[in-house]
Parts: structure tokens; C-alpha cells; sequence
């Protein structure tokens, strides 16, 4: 909501509550009543010094949950040396408590943490000096702090890849294999491996067998995907072939950059551990 | 059947239904129809035609329907202005609801709605809102108050609003705090001169409590207001930097641009070997770093931010270089800004990671990318002078993969090598050579001829190489014909046996057969040099070239510094000032860092103003428009004709001015009290300088007590103070003061180039003014300045100029021409220069003129804290032209009469009474101009205070 090009309201909180989203049965008492979902009382968290939370917050179930997602941002050249690794993280939570909880959540390691940036919510004084998360949860799911961790602390990549990708002159053939293996992984599994290449123009198709997984190749923008899914440590996943090459013509200047995303679950490759999480301002037993 | 059928309204059509379903009774009804109504207007239906019928639904307690009349009312009262004057009584009703969201949307809406009519019934309930017990209702009647002032300024201060609007920053709630001053920032914009954000440190602290407690909207609104505000020394700063830095670890990426302006801006003020410096530094590196880590987008507004913060701090990111590494699915204008802020980070410490970079970039797929990073490459060679071997290789291994792009690209910027390290890399040329067939773009033919040119001793088959361009010259672009013309000459005055035919050959073909008027005069330069003196053709055309500066595409530091005030606007997004893009009176206030404070004075602070102006003393610059500029071109800014010697004719003819002229109006309403001996005084210039002391010494009777102490010392000299400020003038900073001494007038300047270019041709002319004050000489600056060098000239003035009376009288309006503009400043000239040597009047004809001019021509004033005794204040004053006739001991106090004559013939007769014991004194003037009297005392109280 903007007034006079001023932002007026940006807390979702609190725009659910001057219209409620509409749900089954609101529709449906809103056609017996007559009621809309206009609200017609002023948002009470509007003013107070926790915008972002409403009063009278009710769940049967109270229960809170915190994802610590992190993403490894990585350049690696071709011989496998990381020539810059940084590490975003965030902590997602959804947090469905009643009333008016006050919560603090400490980390086992957070000098690890190089920048920060919170939620409103957080207090900042008490990270400042105590290195402790202290807030008062806006109501759902919100982002509670994202966070980035730089080179410095080196980052372990858990994966390789193994590349033999070679242009011969005057030839138009090229060979193509690569392999990806885990490496460092703390025992969990690689998941959603997806790799991609942007191969040079002079490739004019590559007849590729992957080990596992599907591949495609797309001739116009040379765009080399494949989907490999889970890598299992026992039979590494390898994509091999040839490449047929432009007739006549020297071997293509550019190298192809290989692209490689991929999931692995229960593993904060930061090594940022939550400690505990602790309740207070309510007298009812979370979980 | 007639045509009236045509204009008689339709009974049918969906209006119609919609007005009857607007009057039906049922509330259902009703609300449904208005909703249709607002779904036609938001598609661009006119249902204007249905205000009476909205209007009426306005009264109702549904909140729903309420706010969807008020939609419609925002949309359609302007076209309809009478009727809705329906709707305010309704507005002011809702304006007492007791429910406080129902009065803040009353007024909310009202504000919307551009009515005049209107918004005279609207002062009323903003009024009572802004003091509602509710903070929901007053930060809205904040916003209000701001909505009614770019309606109607006049009514919001004469209903007194803008007070009540600042005693709300005092108020108790976070939320209607930032509403205030968002509202008053933006008022004060489109009124740059009311100073509406007087901030002291007692609001400056309330904000800063407001700052942690209210959304992250208003706190970017609190930080742009602090941005604003100039603390006082370099504690209050940094207590305020303490105290904004928690917001650099928002999640709202705003506020942290916010917070970096502020910190940014007051870091000026701070002295470089305070702890505190090194450690803010620090903590600014993190969150610009994080600002990267978002969608592409706010990546490179981020990075166009920190663009402007490394070049005005490098030392902020500099161990930062690794972020700026390209990523591979980076969108092509991130990695383009990316690379710039490396070459900007670039330096010893971290080359050899750059350069590795840079090379990985050249094989790129992206043709605008690649070639940008091949520039780079060159860039860190000028750039880092231990490096330039590396880059030199680099370059070389790019050029052997034969990639078009790449080798044209690399060929141009090793021609920047060659300019910046003459006579080093010579060795590649070979190299260079060897890819001459493949280059196609006008850029790199005209580099590789260049180099060709240059080192034609150098290359054994330089004529052939030059010739074999020479075959297409009328299909080459002018760049390249041009230089193909000089590297051909070059190359004669080199190898003058073997290439005769050939130099005949181009310049024929530049002269004769080109229609391009640049390349033809140069054809006839050379032609005419090499025909006329083959010696002095060599001197100029092989002359030794300056080397090329380090950084060439640096923001000048006065537009940086304005920049850099902008942080987190638009305007550092375009690197351009906002008065560049904004339309209208918005956004054209300069803003401007502090000054570092007096004790950060170290080396290196270019940014530093050489002199210090005393605070209040900030000379107001003309603005470049209207019918001053006008006024101004009248007068010629070429040099002035004529010399320091003034010819008596034009003393007659100034003189016949100074009786013409604007002096009717200064002499007020008595032209029969000026008597004509007095007024044909010569003018200054014409007094012999040789005379010296005053002429009045001559004459001197048995009063004369002070004879001709201290004369010769001349007259009282202000400091310099800057006049034109580098931000207004395009880098050119102009402080000055004026001297008098032996009779003549002089105005001491000192011009400091603060831009990137070299400053020439300047020239000076003043306004027509009240003492026909006219520059006597030309501007006489000898050598071009170069940027960052600063250079003091006396320009000797005189007072034969055309003369028109200012307001105030000793305003000077000056026009400076250089090679880049002509800018215009104004400034206050101080009085007592104008007093003549020959300002000592007889005794007796002291007493005449005394009782001769009325009594209310005499004006009294005090000079306070001024512990002088007669002796001292005559001969101080005589040093200065002011004369004592007599001197009269009355009651213990010591009375000085005293004479002095302006250069126009104005005598000012004085009675200085002095209290032994007493630090001020009373000073009496007489004058039968008495708009002088003010001027004059102000001269006494300089001189005496000195």
C-alpha cells in the first residue's frame, strides 16, 4: 500500500489483517453474515514496536520450524583448484505459535557468520555483544536472517568433475566425457545434479551416452543439459562421445564452461550448527 | 421524424443500469453496482456521468463500500469540482468516526483530491488529525500535509501546518516520526530555499531513536534526512556513525544503501588516524559485498553504487577483488560493471590474479564482453606500471589466437602501452604487423597506423605497409584517413629520401580529393609546414607527446562528491547529477560532502578547499538564466581593449557616466546638496601612482595630527574567501578578496582547477555595479592550468565602468570565461577600498558640510569589543584613507572627526567618540548619500577589528 508515493504498509502480517485471504469456510460465513473480508478495525500491530506481529495469534498446534539453506557460489578452473568459493546461506522459519513468544536461537559456531543481514525483528544489540538470535517471530513463514560467508573461511566443494573435452585440428571429430564424483559429502547423498555446457560455436552435434540420467543438446544455441540426478559413490555417473565438428575449420577458440548445480540435504556446508532454541513469554510447551 | 431524437439521453445502455442499481435499496446491491462502477473506470470506461449517484453511497458504515466511493472520489473530483463539494461533508464527519482507521482514511483521501474547493474545507479536520490521540491518524495527516503543500504552499503556511508538522518529529511514535520528516523532506525539496529541516543535535537525536524503531520505509526516509544534516565537528559524526551502522546488517537492501550515504558522507568529516576510521571502514566492505549476492537487478545498482564508492574510497573493497569475478550465467550489463570495478580495485597487491581473470574472460563467447575485458587488460597496464610486461605478454597471447575482435581490440589498447611507455615495447611490433590484413574496424586501422607512423624508423617496410592503406583512402572513415595522413608525414620526416612521392601522394588526396574540411586543413597544415620550413615541420609534428594519465575515465571529483550524496537514488545509478534528468524545480538542490574538519589535514586531501571560507560567508552564484545573463553577454568577455593606462578621455567619459549614470538614485532625492567641486574628483585610476601618500598631506594644516603615519602600508586586506565554488563552475574554484593600496585597486584571485582537463583562455568582466568598478587590465592567466594546480593573479581594477546602483550597494556581479563556460558569481566588495588618498577635508570646510547636511542624513552606530585609544584608531583608520581633521578632548571622552571621499566624489563626514576604558565606541556618519553610511560603518568595523 503506497500513500503519496510513501510506502504505507509492506508487512504481510498486517495486510492480512486489513483484508483477510479469503479461505472456504470465510466465504462461507461471509454469506450467511453478510461480512466481508475487508477488515474494519485498525491493525493493531501496526503502531506497536513489533509491527510484524500480530495479537491474538491462536494454534492448537504450536510448533515452529527453521530451514537452514545454504547455496555455494564457485568458480573452479580446469585443472580443479576453486578460484573463488563463497557461501550465501538463510534461515527460513515458519513459526505457528500462540500469543506473543519470545524466542532465541544460538549457534554452536556463529563466528563463521562474515555478514548478516536480519529480519526486522532480531535484536540487534543482543547479536552485537552476545552473538544470539533474540526475537519476536512475525506469525508464518518469514526469512530470518541471510548470511555469507566468504573465502576466507575455505569453503570444501563436495563434488568433481572430471573433464576430457578435446578438439583435434583438422579433424571433425572431437571427443567429449566427463564424470562427476562426490567428494567430502559427510556421508549424505548428492541429489538433483544437473550439469550444463555452453560448447563453442564450431560444434555442429555431439552423439553423447550418459551412464546415467537423460541429456539433450540443443544445435542452434549449443547448449549441452543433462539431468543427472543422484550420484551413487559406488558407479560414478559419466556422459561420453564424440563431437562432430565444422569441416575445415581450426579448432574452436573458446573453452566450454561447465555448469554443475546440485542438492544435498541435511548438510550446511558452512558447518554452521544450530545450538538451541529457547522459548520464553509464554507458558505453554512448544513441539 | 426529426434529429432532437439524437440528443435526448438514452433510457438504455449500461449506465443507466448501473445509476438505477447505485439508488437501489439494498445494500448488497448498492455495493456490487459501485464495484462495477470502479471496474469500468480502472479499464478506462468514463462513468463520470454517475458521480451523483456514487456520492450518494458515501454515507454508510460499511468500510468496504466506503472505500470504493472514495476510490471513485479520487478519480473523478477533479473533473466534476462542484459536486464534489457534496462529499465533504462527509469527509469531515468520517474525519470525528470514532474509528481511527475510518479518520485516517477521511483524511488520506481528501489529500488525494486535487480540489481546490476542496482542500479549503480539508484544513479544518488535517488540522485536528494531526494532533488525533491515535499515531495511525497523525502519520497519516503527516503524509497530508505534504499532498496539500504541492496543491497550495501558500495556504499550508499561512494555516501553519509546517510547525505542526516539525513539532510531530518530537513525537512519541517511531512510525509518525519517519512519516514527518518524509513528509517535510519532500516539502523542503521542491522548496530549496525554505529551510524547513533546521536539524540541531536534539532532533538529530530523536531521529536516531525513531531510526531503530519504525519500518524499514521510514528508516530509509530518517537516513536520507541525516544524509542531509552537517554536524558541527567530527564527534558529533562519528556518534552519529555509531549509531547507524546496526542498519547496515538490514535485510532491506535500501536501507543498507541508505545507511552507506550516511556513513559515506559524515566519514568526511572524520580524521584519517582516528581508530574509529579504520574500523567503519571495515565494517562498509560486508554488506556492499552482500548486496551482490541478490537478483541481477539489484545487482547492478549495487554495483553501479559501489562504482562511485571505490572511486571515492578504494581502500573500502580493496581486499575485496574476488566478488567482483564474473560469473558465468551473470547477465552481460552485470559483467560489464563487474569489470570495471576490478580495473578500479586493481593494483600491485592482487595483478596477477586480475590479469588471470581477465585472459579467462578474453575467450569468452560474448564479442562487447570480450573486447571490454581485452581493454581492461590494457587499463591495468597503464594502470599498474609493474605489471605492464605481464599484461604486454597477455595481450600478445591474445593476439596469436587470432580472433578478429580480440587482435583489433588488443591493437588499440597497445597503442595506450606505447603512449604511456615510450620506447619499451617496441618488440611486438613485429608481432602487430603480422595481423595488419586482418583488421577491419575503423578503431584498430587507425591505431595500427598510428603505430606505424611512430615507430616508422623502426619498420623496415613502413612505406609499403602505409601504401597499402593508402589504396582505399576515400573508403576509410575520417579517424583513420586522418591518421593515416599524419603517420605518412611522420614517416617523411623520418625517411624523407624513399617516401617523397608518397607524402605528395596523400596529401593530393587529402587536400584536392576529400570534401571532410577537418582532413583537408589538416592536409594544408602540413603541406604548408613541410613546404616552408622542413626543420621546424619535424619540431612540430614529432614533437615529444605527454604521457597518457593513469586513469582515464575516473567521474570528475566534483561530480563524484555530488554523487556520492546521492547513493541509493536513481541518480547514482546514471552517474549523473539529478538535475540532469529531472524535469522542473524538483532535485535541483546541490548537495555537497562536508568539508574534512580542520584536523584530518593530512597530504593527501585534494577534496580540501585551498582556503577555508569563513562559515556565513558562502557567495551566491548567479543563476546562468534570465535577464542577468542577458545583461551580462552585453558586455564583451573577450579581453578588455585597452591597458592599465587610462586615457584622460575616458576619465571624462566614466566621469560624464558617473553624472549620467545610475547615481541620480543613490544620491537620493537632494541632486542640488552635491556641490560640483566635490564631485568631479578624477576617479582612482587617474591619480598618478607615484603620489602615494595622500595628497591630503600636502594640504595638511596645524590639525592635521596624523601626519601620514603608516601610509604607505596600505589599506586593510580580507582574507581570501571563495567566491565561485569548483562545484558550480565545471572544477573551477575562484576565491579572491580586493586590495587598495597606493591608490590603486586591485582584485587578488586565485583560480584552482579541481576538474580533469586543462583550463585556457580565461577572460573576466564585471556587471554594470554601483561604483563603476571595471576590470583595468586582462585577465593575464600565462600558462594553461593544468587540473589540480592553482594560480594567483592581481587583476588592477578601476572605476570608470558604467554604473547602476546594486542592491546592497557594494554588490559585485563578476562573468569568468574559460575554454569549458562562462560562469557568473556574485560577491560583496568591502567599502574602504574606494576611499581616495585625497579624502582629508579642511577644518573649516569640515564644519560647513557638517552643519550644512541635515540631521537626518546622520546615522549612528556602535563598535563593540574594539579597546583602542585615539592615537591608534587614527592611524589604523589613516592607513586605510579615512583621515582625522580634528580631535577634541569632551568629558574624558575623545572625539575624532573624520573626512573620507569614495571614488565617485561621495564625502563621508564621521565623529568617532572613544571612551577611555570603554571597549566600544560610537561612530557617527554624515553623508548626503546616506545609503553609504551602512557600507562605511561596516568598513570602520573591519579596519578597527584588524
Amino acid at each position: 500500500m503506497l500513500d503519496n508515493g510513501f510506502p504505507l504498509a509492506t508487512e504481510s502480517n498486517i495486510l492480512k489483517e486489513l483484508i483477510k485471504p479469503p479461505t472456504i469456510l470465510r466465504t462461507v460465513v461471509n454469506t450467511i453474515t453478510g461480512s466481508t473480508n475487508v477488515g474494519d478495525q485498525l491493525p493493531t500491530g501496526q503502531l506497536s514496536v513489533v509491527p510484524w506481529r500480530r495479537t491474538g495469534v491462536k494454534y492448537t498446534n504450536n510448533e515452529a520450524y527453521f530451514d537452514v539453506i545454504e547455496e555455494i557460489d564457485a568458480i573452479i578452473d580446469k585443472s580443479g583448484s576453486t578460484i573463488t568459493a563463497e557461501i550465501q546461506g538463510v534461515i527460513d522459519a515458519c513459526v505457528k505459535l500462540t500469543g506473543m513468544p519470545d524466542l532465541t536461537l544460538s549457534f554452536m559456531n556463529p563466528r563463521l557468520l562474515d555478514d548478516v543481514s536480519f529480519h526486522p525483528c532480531v535484536r540487534f544489540k543482543r547479536w552485537e555483544s552476545e552473538r544470539i538470535l533474540s526475537f519476536i517471530p512475525p506469525d508464518g513463514n518469514f526469512r530470518l536472517l541471510s548470511y555469507h560467508v566468504s573465502a576466507q573461511n575455505l569453503v570444501a566443494i563436495p563434488v568433481y568433475v572430471k573433464h576430457n573435452i578435446s578438439f583435434r585440428d583438422s579433424s571433425s571429430l572431437g571427443r567429449f566425457e566427463i564424470t562427476v564424483g562426490p567428494k567430502q559429502t559427510m556421508g549424505k547423498t548428492i541429489e538433483g545434479v544437473t550439469v550444463t555446457s555452453q560448447m563453442p560455436k564450431g560444434v555442429l552435434n555431439m552423439s553423447l551416452t550418459p551412464s546415467q540420467g537423460t541429456h539433450t543438446f540443443d544445435p542452434v544455441t549449443k547448449m549441452l543439459s543433462w539431468d543427472v540426478g543422484k550420484i551413487n559413490p559406488q558407479k560414478l555417473p559419466s556422459l561420453k562421445g564424440t563431437m562432430s565438428l565444422q569441416a575445415g575449420a581450426s579448432k574452436p577458440d573458446e573453452n566450454p564452461t561447465i555448469n554443475l548445480q546440485f542438492k544435498i540435504q541435511q548438510l550446511a556446508i558452512s558447518g554452521l550448527k544450530v545450538n538451541r532454541l529457547d522459548m520464553y513469554g509464554e507458558k505453554y510447551k512448544p513441539f | 421524424m426529426t434529429d432532437s431524437k439524437y440528443f435526448t439521453t438514452t433510457k438504455k445502455g449500461e449506465i443507466f443500469e448501473l445509476k438505477a442499481e447505485l439508488n437501489s435499496d439494498k445494500k448488497e446491491k448498492k455495493k456490487e453496482a459501485v464495484k462495477k462502477v470502479i471496474a469500468s473506470m480502472t479499464v478506462g470506461k468514463d462513468v463520470s456521468a454517475l458521480f451523483p449517484d456514487v456520492v450518494n453511497c458515501m454515507q454508510t458504515d460499511n468500510l468496504e463500500l466506503k472505500k470504493l466511493v472514495y476510490l471513485y472520489l479520487m478519480n473523478y473530483a477533479k473533473s466534476q469540482p462542484d459536486m464534489a463539494i457534496m462529499a465533504v461533508n462527509t469527509f469531515v464527519k468520517d474525519c470525528e468516526d470514532p474509528n481511527p482507521l475510518i479518520r485516517a482514511l477521511a483524511v488520506r483521501t481528501m489529500g488525494c483530491i486535487r480540489v481546490d474547493k476542496i482542500t479549503e474545507y480539508l484544513c479544518e479536520p488535517l488540522r485536528k488529525c494531526l494532533k488525533d490521540e491515535d499515531p495511525y491518524v497523525r502519520k497519516t495527516a503527516a503524509v497530508c500535509v505534504a499532498k496539500l503543500h504541492d496543491i497550495n504552499a501558500q495556504l499550508v503556511e499561512d494555516q501553519g501546518f509546517l510547525d505542526t508538522l516539525k513539532d510531530l518529529i518530537s513525537d512519541s511514535n517511531p512510525m509518525v516520526v519517519a512519516n514527518a520528516v518524509a513528509a517535510l523532506s519532500e516539502i523542503a525539496e521542491s522548496h530549496p530555499s525554505s529551510n524547513l529541516l533546521d536539524l540541531n543535535p536534539q532532533s538529530i537525536n530523536k531521529l536516531l531513536t525513531a531510526l531503530n524503531e519504525c519500518t524499514e520505509w521510514g528508516q530509509i526516509f530518517i537516513l536520507d534526512c541525516l544524509a542531509n544534516y552537517m554536524p558541527k565537528d567530527d564527534r558529533e559524526a562519528q556518534s552519529i556513525c555509531e549509531r547507524v551502522t546496526p542498519r547496515l546488517s538490514h535485510a532491506n537492501s535500501a536501507v543498507v544503501l541508505s545507511a552507506v550515504k550516511v556513513l559515506m558522507k559524515f566519514m568526511e568529516m572524520l580524521s584519517k588516524d582516528l581508530d574509529y576510521y579504520g574500523t567503519l571502514l571495515k565494517k562498509l566492505a560486508p554488506p556492499l559485498v552482500t548486496l551482490l549476492s541478490a537478483e541481477p537487478e539489484l545487482q547492478y545498482v549495487a554495483l553501479r553504487n559501489i562504482n562511485l564508492i571505490v572511486q571515492k574510497r578504494p581502500e573500502i573493497l580493496k581486499h575485496e577483488m574476488k566478488v567482483f569475478f564474473v560469473k558465468y550465467n551473470d547477465p552481460i550489463y552485470v559483467k560489464l560493471e563487474k569489470l570495471d570495478i576490478m580495473i578500479r580495485l586493481a593494483s600491485q597487491a592482487n595483478i596477477a590474479q586480475v590479469l588471470a581473470e581477465l585472459k579467462e574472460y578474453a575467450t569468452e563467447v560474448d564479442v562487447d564482453f570480450v573486447r571490454k575485458a581485452v581493454r581492461a587488460i590494457g587499463r591495468c597496464a597503464i594502470k599498474v606500471e609493474q605489471s605492464a610486461e605481464r599484461c604486454v605478454s597477455t595481450l600478445l597471447d591474445l593476439i596469436q589466437t587470432k580472433v578478429n575482435y580480440v587482435v583489433q581490440e588488443a591493437i588499440v589498447v597497445i597503442k595506450d602501452i606505447f603512449r604511456k611507455y615510450p620506447n619499451k615495447y617496441e618488440s611486438v611490433i613485429a608481432t602487430l604487423c603480422e595481423n595488419l590484413d586482418s583488421l577491419d574496424e575503423p578503431e584498430a586501422r587507425a591505431a595500427m597506423i598510428w603505430i606505424v607512423g611512430e615507430y616508422a624508423e623502426r619498420i623496415d617496410n613502413a612505406d609499403e605497409l602505409l601504401e597499402s592503406f593508402l589504396e582505399g583512402f576515400h573508403d576509410e572513415s575520417t579517424q583513420v584517413q586522418l591518421q593515416l595522413l599524419t603517420a605518412i608525414v611522420k614517416l617523411f620526416l623520418k625517411k624523407p629520401t624513399e617516401t617523397q612521392e608518397l607524402v605528395q601522394q596523400v596529401l593530393s588526396l587529402a587536400t584536392q580529393d576529400s570534401d571532410n574540411p577537418d582532413l583537408r586543413d589538416r592536409g594544408y597544415i602540413y603541406w604548408r609546414l613541410l613546404s616552408t620550413d622542413p626543420v621546424a615541420a619535424k619540431e612540430v609534428v614529432l614533437a615529444e607527446k605527454p604521457l597518457i594519465s593513469e586513469e582515464t575515465d575516473l567521474i570528475e571529483p566534483t561530480l563524484l562528491d555530488e554523487l556520492i550524496c546521492y547513493i541509493g537514488t536513481l541518480a547514482s545509478v546514471y552517474h549523473k547529477p539529478p538535475s540532469a534528468f529531472v524535469e522542473g524545480g524538483r532535485g535541483v538542490v546541490h548537495k555537497s560532502l562536508p568539508p574534512r574538519t580542520a584536523s584530518s589535514e593530512s597530504a593527501e586531501s585534494p577534496e580540501t578547499a585551498p582556503t577555508g571560507a569563513p562559515p556565513g560567508e558562502q557567495p551566491d552564484v548567479i543563476p546562468a538564466q534570465g535577464d542577468l545573463l542577458g545583461d551580462l553577454l552585453n558586455l564583451d568577455l573577450g579581453p578588455p581593449v585597452s591597458g592599465p593606462p587610462l586615457a584622460t578621455s575616458s576619465v571624462q567619459m566614466g566621469a560624464v557616466d558617473l553624472l549620467g549614470g545610475g547615481l541620480d538614485s543613490l544620491m537620493g532625492d537632494e541632486p542640488e546638496g552635491i556641490g560640483g567641486t566635490n564631485f568631479v574628483a578624477p576617479p582612482t585610476a587617474a591619480v598618478p601612482a607615484n603620489l602615494g601618500a595622500p595628497i591630503g598631506s600636502g594640504l595638511s594644516d596645524l590639525f592635521d595630527l596624523t601626519s601620514g603615519v603608516g601610509t604607505l602600508s596600505g589599506s586593510y586586506v580580507a582574507p581570501k574567501a571563495v567566491w565561485l565554488p569548483a562545484m558550480k563552475a565545471k572544477g573551477l574554484e575562484i576565491s579572491g578578496t580586493f586590495t587598495r593600496q597606493v591608490g590603486s585597486i586591485s582584485m587578488d584571485l586565485q583560480l584552482t582547477n579541481k576538474a580533469l582537463q586543462v583550463m585556457t583562455d580565461f577572460a573576466i568582466q564585471f556587471n554594470r555595479n554601483s561604483f563603476g568598478l571595471a576590470p583595468a587590465a586582462p585577465l593575464q592567466v600565462h600558462a594553461p592550468l593544468s587540473p589540480n594546480q592553482t594560480v594567483e593573479i592581481s587583476l588592477p581594477l578601476s572605476t570608470v565602468g558604467s554604473v547602476m546602483k546594486m542592491e546592497p550597494l557594494n554588490n559585485l556581479q563578476v562573468a569568468v570565461k574559460n575554454n569549458i563556460d562562462v560562469f557568473y558569481f556574485s560577491t560583496l566588495y568591502p567599502l574602504h577600498i574606494l576611499f581616495v588618498e585625497d579624502g582629508k577635508m579642511d577644518r573649516q570646510m569640515f564644519l560647513a558640510t557638517w552643519k550644512d547636511i541635515p540631521n537626518e542624513n546622520e546615522a549612528q552606530f556602535q563598535i563593540r569589543d574594539c579597546p583602542l585609544n585615539a592615537e591608534a584608531a587614527s592611524s589604523k583608520l589613516q592607513s586605510s584613507n579615512i583621515f582625522t581633521v580634528a580631535k577634541r578632548n569632551v568629558e574624558g571622552q575623545d572625539m575624532l572627526y573624520q573626512s573620507l571621499k569614495l571614488t565617485n566624489g561621495i564625502w563621508v563626514l564621521a565623529e568617532l567618540r572613544i571612551q577611555p576604558g570603554n571597549p566600544s565606541c560610537t561612530l557617527s556618519l554624515k553623508c548626503r548619500a546616506p545609503e553609504v553610511s551602512q557600507h562605511v560603518y561596516q568598513a570602520y568595523e573591519t579596519i578597527l577589528k584588524n
